[in-house]
């Protein structure tokens, strides 16, 4: 088992298999780790909420830091109008983080390693926001596939790149979190199976890899969780101020 | 099934890496549809609650403590403003008083000092006032002294010559021949002895 590095990615059956007419509902291991990644969420932002002191504690203020973080990264990037909008980022961000977060304890498993997930919560904001933009701007909301100052003789290759990007979004948004959880996670496997192929005399080397991986993705656990909540932001803002 | 190898046959085609894992397990497990839907179904479940307890219940407090501190912190640098504001204004009243009261105590001190001042000179000048009226009495009582002793130097050398003569002669010689000489001598010589 602990030779393929792509078994630590595999779904299996937590309990009895629950069926809803055709589709297999049952609670697997993805299932657990989304449970526990939000009780997580829940537990620490409701002991931070709790207690309202001047000096706060520290998980008060780890609670009151995230808070204003996201505050500030959605008041920067889609400006005031956004601010309905708030919990359901900040949900998004603490989400995707905390399943990153549990992913890198060994022996768990990476909810966010799995496109279909990724995907889902990207096609969501994509439809979202689409549906945000049609109802802020109407029909208007189409301008922004014809940026303002271009030649009229590249507009119509503009729009055409334009619209495809705009339908590539919720893929590139997805990809871009799953890949990099997947790869990750892989790397690390692999470099842990040398640790045991080389054995005590050369397996010195990829150990040191895998401290300094352990790292490496500790940091790309945040930062694709901030680059997921910061790209939607940016979305959001292209549907609630119509730049182009 | 059929969907299940209709995915299978797609993702085939979009990741190469497949056919890599493929000899060793089913592949990319991601890519296996047998728990899409579980996933999915979950993924809605749970998320949907954090949402929903996240912006109902524990966001509004965080929002809520953070607007508390805040507000508490501005009415607490307010009251501090305040306060500065009035112990300054205590500091000048203060330094006003003090000025005062130096100001007064100069006056105080300068007026005593005057008034001393006058005080030692009445004194004085009424003691110089008595001094001279001693004095000139004491000139006067002098001048008198000065003026009547030839007289009775006169009459003392009289008397004198009288007994020295009578002691001499054993005769009683008429005073008013002696005080004869004694004035002819006195007019010759006074000036000589009392310096008139």
């Amino acid at each position: 088992m602990a030779s393929n590095p792509m078994t630590q990615f595999e779904v299996y059956r937590i309990g009895p298999e629950i069926k809803i007419g055709a589709f297999d509902i049952s609670f697997t291991n993805a299932s657990l780790f989304m449970v526990v990644s939000s009780i997580a969420i829940l537990v620490i932002f409701n002991l931070g909420a709790k207690k309202n002191s001047m000096l706060p504690n520290k998980i008060q203020l780890l609670a009151e830091l995230s808070y204003t973080f996201v505050s500030k990264m959605i008041s920067d990037t889609a400006g005031s109008k956004a601010k309905p909008y708030f919990a359901f980022i900040f949900s998004l961000f603490m989400f995707v983080l905390f399943c990153n977060m549990f992913g890198m304890i060994p022996y768990t498993f990476t909810v966010t390693s799995h496109i279909i997930v990724t995907f889902v919560l990207a096609a969501f904001i994509f439809i979202g926001v689409t549906i945000i933009g049609f109802m802020k701007h109407g029909f208007g909301y189409l301008k922004l596939f014809v940026p303002s100052g271009v030649p009229i003789v590249l507009l119509p290759l503009i729009v055409v790149i334009e619209i495809i990007s705009y339908l590539s979004r919720p893929i590139s948004l997805s990809v871009r979190l799953f890949a990099n959880m997947m790869a990750g996670h892989t790397m690390m496997k692999v470099f842990g199976g040398f640790v045991i192929s080389l054995g005590i005399v050369g397996g010195w080397l990829p150990l040191t890899f895998s401290v300094a991986l352990t790292g490496l993705e500790i940091l790309v656990a945040f930062l694709q969780a901030y680059v997921f909540a910061i790209l939607t932001c940016i979305y959001l803002n292209d549907a609630l101020n119509l730049h182009h | 099934m059929i969907r299940k190898y209709f995915f299978q046959l797609i993702f085939l085609y979009l990741f190469f890496s497949k056919e890599v894992f493929a000899a060793e397990s089913g592949g990319m497990p991601q890519l296996d549809p047998e728990f899409w839907v579980s996933q999915i179904f979950w993924l809605t479940l749970v998320f949907g609650t954090l949402y929903i307890v996240l912006s109902k219940l524990i966001l509004p407090k965080i929002s809520a403590n953070l607007e508390l501190r805040k507000s508490q912190i501005q009415e607490n640098i307010e009251a501090a403003d305040k306060q500065r504001k009035d112990s300054e204004l205590k500091l000048k009243e203060y330094d006003d008083i003090i000025l005062k009261s130096k100001l007064e105590s100069k006056n105080l001190f300068n007026e005593t000092r005057e008034k001393t001042l006058r005080n030692i000179n009445l004194k004085r000048d009424s003691l110089e006032k008595q001094i001279d009226e001693e004095i000139k009495k004491a000139e006067t009582e002098i001048d008198q002294l000065r003026k009547s002793a030839p007289e009775k130097i006169n009459k003392i050398a009289i008397e004198t010559s009288s007994e020295i003569l009578k002691n001499l002669i054993g005769t009683e010689i008429n005073n008013s021949s002696i005080s004869a000489i004694v004035d002819d001598l006195y007019r010759k010589n006074g000036g000589k002895y009392y310096g008139n």
